[in-house]
C-alpha cells in the first residue's frame, strides 16, 4: 500500500512537468498581448511598447520560460500581470466560494441520485423507473444557464426567497452563506443528479442480475438489506469514479455557473485570466487544477479498497 | 396559479427561508452597490487609460481643476490662480485644508510632482509639458508653471476629464512613471479600502471624512464634491443578465452600463430609473491602417466616408433611436462648443459608385482587406458587421477574422503587413469629451508612427492642431477648427461612424446623480 502510494506521488512529477512545459507554450506560442490590453484602448504603440519592456515579455520565450521553472522550484507560482499580487495568493482568495459550491452540490447531487438510481433500478421497467429517467434526461439536457435563469426568476424575483447573486464567506455570515449557496448548488446540481441517477440505476441494475443477489433473495433477505447492503455497496466503485470526477471538475471551475450568479470562484479567475492574456494566472490555475485532478484520482482509488476488499495495492 | 395562492405560497416560502437564511442585506442603507462596466485590475491612473481606472481615480483623488457643465475649466482642488499679462506664468493657490487621507496637507510640491508625473505618460500632459520650461512650488500653497510660449489649453489640460493629473502624495507622484504605483494615499471624496478588495469581484470605497468640499453646488466635475454615502461598493458583475436580476431584486442600486436591449424591461419597472450622465456620449469610428495599400492611400480612405451611412450603424449598434444621433458629422463631437459641419459632405450621403471610383483610383485591384471582428463585444461587433457589408457591397473582397476583444488589442497593435498578422480596419469608440478636443482626441492623432494603431500620419494636420492648442483667441480658435475638420474630411484619419449616449440604471430611491460624463459618486443618497 504504502509502496503505492509513494508511486502514485512520484508520477505526480512527470504529469505535472509535461503540463507545465504545454501551458507555458500554448500560452507564449500565440501572438497576443498582454501589455496591449493593459495599455487600455486609448494607448499608443509606444506606451504599448514600454509596458511590454517594464514586463519582460520583449525577452526570448525560452528566457521567460527558465525564469518561471526556476520559480515554480521554490513553490512560487509568479504574480499577476495586471494585479501584481501573488498567483497562489489569488487563487486561495477563490478556493472558498468554490469549493463551498463544489460540496454543496455534491452532497445534494448524492443524496437525491442515489436513493432516485436504487429505487429506478428496483422498480426497472415500472413507471416509477420510467418517470425517473424522463425527468433525469431533462436535467441533464437543460444548459445550466437556464437552468439558473428560471431559478433567478422563479425564486428570486418572483418570489423573492433568495439572493439572487454573489457570495457570502461562510466566516463573515453563515446563514446569508448557506442562501447564497441554494440557487446556484440547484442549478448546478441537477445536472450531477441525472448523471449520478442514470450511473446508479445501470450499475444496480447489473448488480441486481447476478447470483449472489439472487441467493441473498432466496435466504429470505429483505429488499432493503438486499439493495443497500449486498447491491449498493458492490455498485460502489464506478459511482464513486463518477462522484469523484465530478468534484474534480466542480473545483476545477464551472464557469457558466459561477457566472449566473457572480461567483467569484476559480472558474471565473480562469476565463478572467484569460481574456486578459494573464499568463501567471493562468499557468497557476492550470498546475493547481491539474495536480487537484491527479490527488482526486489517487484518493478515488484508494476508496476502492474499502468498497472492494478484492483490490489491494 | 391564482394570485393569491401564489402570495401564499411566497409569504410561506419567504418565512421559512428568511427563517433559516436571514437572507436580507446586511449593508446599511448609505451603501451604494454598484455593477461597474469592468472588473478593477490596475490601480494607477497614470499607468493605464483603461475606463475603470480613472472612475477609481475620481473616487479617491483630486484634481487641480474641473469641467463644469459647460465644459469650461473650473478651480477644484485650487483655490485661485493668476495668468500673467504675457500669458507664459501661470501661479496656482491651492484651498486651504486639503488633506491626504493620512491625515498629511496636500501641498504645493504634491501637485508639482503629480502633474510631472502625468506630464510624462497622457498625450495632452506631454503636450502641456512641451511648453512648458518650469513647474514648481513658491510655498506650501502655491506653485507656479511658467510657458516658454504662450499655450492656449493650459486649464483645460489641468481640466482633462480622462486620464487627468490625479494629485498623489509627493512620495507617490515621484514613482517612475514607467512603474506602477503601490500606495493608493489619495485626497478626494472616498478612500479605498484596499484590505476589502477583491479583484474580480468587488472593490470597497468608504467615505473620507476630512474631505473639504468647495462650496460652490456641484457641476459636471467641478463644484462642491460632498461624499453622501458612508460606502460605495463596485461589484463586478459579468454576466448582464445577472446585473439586472440583481438590480429588480434590489440587491444593487447602480447599474453602469446595462445593455440597451433592457431599456424597455427597465423602463417598466417602477424602482428603476435610467438617467444620463454623459450627454454628449461617445463617438464610434472606423480605423483603417494608414500603413498599407490600399488605405496608405488617401483616396481609399475618402472611399470608406462614401459606404458609411451614420444611421445604419447606430441601429445596429444601439437600436433605441432615443440614444442615437441619425447624423453627426463633427469630428469634436456633436453638442460640443467644437461641433461643426464644415467638410463633412462625403460621410453624409452614402454612395457606392463613387467609393468604387476612390478605391480604384487608389489602385485597389480586388486584394483581400482584413477586418478585424471583436465577437465579443456587441458594440463593436455590430458596427464591424455593417462595415463588412457595405465594403462588399462596394467590391471590396473582404476577410473576416474574428476574436475577442484582449486579441483584437494585441492585433491591432501590430505594424506587420496585413498578410502577415497585421490588418486593415477595426473598429473602436471613445468618449466625448476628450473626443471634442482636438489635442485630446486619441484617434485624431495624426503624428505617423507616434499615433494610436492605425498610424494616421498627416504632419500637416498635425501642426494645424498645434496652432489651434496655442490660440487663446475662442473665434480665431473656432476658424482653425474649421480648417481642421476641414482637413481631416480630405485625408480621414479615421470615420465617425456615429454619436450615441448609453443610459445608466439606478434604483428610484437614488437621488443626486450627477450629469458628469462618466459615474462619479459625490451628491449621491439613497432615501
Amino acid at each position: 500500500m504504502w509502496g503505492y502510494l509513494i508511486r502514485r506521488i512520484l508520477a505526480v512529477i512527470p504529469v505535472m512537468t509535461v503540463v507545465a512545459v504545454v501551458v507555458f507554450l500554448i500560452l507564449h506560442l500565440n501572438p497576443d498581448d498582454p501589455a496591449a490590453i493593459i495599455a487600455g484602448d486609448q494607448a499608443t504603440a509606444a506606451d504599448i511598447e514600454n509596458i511590454r519592456r517594464q514586463l519582460g515579455l520583449d525577452r526570448p520565450v525560452y528566457i521567460q520560460f527558465f525564469e518561471w521553472v526556476a520559480r515554480l522550484v521554490r513553490g512560487d507560482l509568479g504574480s499577476s500581470i495586471f494585479l501584481e499580487r501573488p498567483v497562489l495568493h489569488l487563487i486561495l482568495e477563490r478556493v472558498e466560494p468554490t469549493l463551498a459550491l463544489a460540496i454543496s452540490t455534491t452532497i445534494f447531487s448524492v443524496v437525491l441520485a442515489l436513493p432516485l438510481g436504487v429505487l429506478a433500478a428496483w422498480k426497472a421497467g415500472s413507471w416509477i423507473d420510467q418517470a425517473i429517467m424522463a425527468v433525469a434526461v431533462l436535467a441533464f439536457s437543460f444548459p445550466v444557464f437556464l437552468i439558473g435563469y428560471g431559478l433567478v426568476q422563479g425564486l428570486a424575483l418572483e418570489w423573492d426567497l433568495l439572493p439572487v447573486q454573489g457570495f457570502v464567506s461562510i466566516t463573515e455570515d453563515p446563514s446569508r452563506f448557506l442562501a447564497h449557496l441554494v440557487l446556484p448548488t440547484i442549478a448546478l446540481g441537477l445536472v450531477y443528479t441525472a448523471l449520478l441517477a442514470r450511473m446508479t440505476r445501470s450499475t444496480m441494475l447489473e448488480i441486481l442480475n447476478e447470483d449472489y443477489i439472487r441467493t441473498a433473495r432466496a435466504k429470505g433477505l429483505a429488499n432493503p438489506r438486499v439493495l443497500l447492503i449486498h447491491a449498493l455497496k458492490n455498485a460502489a466503485v464506478p459511482i464513486v469514479t463518477t462522484i469523484g470526477v465530478g468534484i474534480a471538475l466542480l473545483i476545477g471551475g464551472v464557469v457558466v455557473t459561477e457566472s449566473v450568479f457572480a461567483i467569484p470562484g476559480v472558474g471565473r479567475l480562469t476565463i478572467d485570466a484569460v481574456l486578459h492574456r494573464d499568463y501567471p494566472v493562468i499557468q497557476g490555475v492550470i498546475l493547481v487544477v491539474s495536480g487537484f485532478y491527479v490527488l482526486i484520482n489517487l484518493l478515488i482509488d484508494l476508496t476502492y479498497t474499502v468498497f472492494d476488499p478484492r483490490i489491494r495495492y | 396559479m391564482t394570485t393569491s395562492k401564489k402570495s401564499w405560497v411566497a409569504a410561506a416560502g419567504a418565512a421559512l427561508v428568511a427563517g433559516l437564511f436571514s437572507v436580507a442585506p446586511a449593508a446599511a442603507d448609505s451603501t451604494l452597490k454598484v455593477v461597474v462596466h469592468a472588473d478593477l485590475k490596475i490601480l494607477d491612473p497614470v499607468w493605464t487609460t483603461a475606463n475603470i481606472t480613472n472612475r477609481h481615480g475620481y473616487l479617491i483623488y483630486d484634481t487641480l481643476m474641473a469641467l463644469d457643465e459647460k465644459y469650461v475649466p473650473q478651480p477644484q482642488m485650487v483655490d485661485r490662480y493668476t495668468i500673467s499679462g504675457d500669458k507664459l506664468v501661470y501661479t496656482f493657490t491651492l484651498r486651504p485644508g486639503l488633506k491626504f487621507h493620512d491625515g498629511q496637507p496636500v501641498t504645493a510640491a504634491d501637485a508639482v510632482a503629480s502633474v510631472k508625473r502625468w506630464g510624462g505618460r497622457d498625450p495632452m500632459g506631454q503636450r502641456l509639458m512641451q511648453f512648458t520650461s518650469a513647474l514648481e512650488a513658491v510655498d506650501a500653497s502655491t506653485f507656479r508653471l511658467t510657458l516658454k510660449e504662450p499655450y492656449g489649453l493650459v486649464l483645460e489640460s489641468l481640466a482633462k476629464t480622462t486620464s487627468p493629473a490625479f494629485i498623489m502624495p509627493e512620495r507617490v507622484a515621484k514613482t517612475e512613471v514607467s512603474t506602477q504605483i503601490s500606495d493608493y494615499t489619495g485626497s478626494g471624496p472616498f478612500i479605498f479600502v484596499k484590505d476589502e478588495w477583491r479583484p474580480g469581484n468587488k472593490v470597497i470605497y468608504r467615505k473620507n471624512p476630512d474631505y473639504v468640499p468647495r462650496a460652490e453646488p456641484p457641476s459636471y466635475l467641478a463644484g462642491g464634491k460632498v461624499a453622501k454615502l458612508d460606502r460605495v461598493e463596485w461589484l463586478y458583475i459579468p454576466d448582464a443578465n445577472t446585473a439586472l436580476s440583481a438590480l429588480q431584486a434590489g440587491e444593487v442600486d447602480y447599474f453602469e452600463v446595462p445593455p440597451l436591449d433592457f431599456v424597455p424591461l427597465m423602463e417598466r419597472n417602477r424602482n428603476i430609473r435610467l438617467v444620463t450622465i454623459d450627454p454628449l456620449g461617445f463617438q464610434a469610428l472606423l480605423r483603417p491602417n494608414s500603413l498599407y495599400p490600399p488605405f496608405n492611400n488617401v483616396k481609399a480612405r475618402q472611399a470608406l466616408l462614401h459606404i458609411v451611412k451614420q444611421e445604419d450603424y447606430m441601429r445596429a449598434t444601439i437600436g433605441n433611436p432615443n440614444y442615437y444621433r441619425k447624423f453627426c458629422g463633427a469630428f469634436f463631437m456633436c453638442g460640443s462648443e467644437n461641433e461643426t459641419a464644415v467638410g463633412s459632405e462625403p460621410l453624409a450621403g452614402q454612395d457606392f459608385e463613387k467609393a468604387k471610383a476612390l478605391l480604384k483610383e487608389a489602385g485597389y485591384n480586388g486584394e483581400k482587406i482584413v477586418v478585424l471582428q471583436p465577437t465579443d463585444r456587441s458594440e463593436y461587433n455590430a458596427p464591424t458587421m455593417v462595415t463588412i457589408q457595405n465594403l462588399r457591397k462596394a467590391g471590396v473582397n473582404v476577410e473576416v477574422q474574428a476574436m475577442d476583444w484582449g486579441t483584437l488589442l494585441s492585433r491591432r497593435a501590430k505594424k506587420d503587413p496585413p498578410d502577415q498578422g497585421g490588418y486593415h480596419l477595426f473598429h473602436t469608440a471613445q468618449g466625448g469629451t476628450n473626443t471634442a478636443m482636438p489635442v485630446a482626441n486619441t484617434w485624431f492623432n495624426t503624428r505617423c508612427d507616434k499615433a494610436n494603431p492605425g498610424w494616421a500620419c498627416d504632419l500637416e494636420l498635425d501642426k494645424m492642431v498645434e496652432e489651434w492648442s496655442r490660440e487663446p483667441d475662442v473665434a480665431k480658435r473656432k476658424a482653425i477648427l474649421e480648417r481642421i475638420q476641414t482637413r481631416a474630411y480630405e485625408t480621414v484619419p479615421y470615420v465617425p461612424t456615429g454619436q450615441y449616449n448609453l443610459p445608466t440604471a439606478v434604483r428610484s430611491n437614488v437621488k443626486g446623480v450627477l450629469v458628469s460624463g462618466f459615474p462619479v459618486y459625490w451628491n449621491i443618497e439613497k432615501q
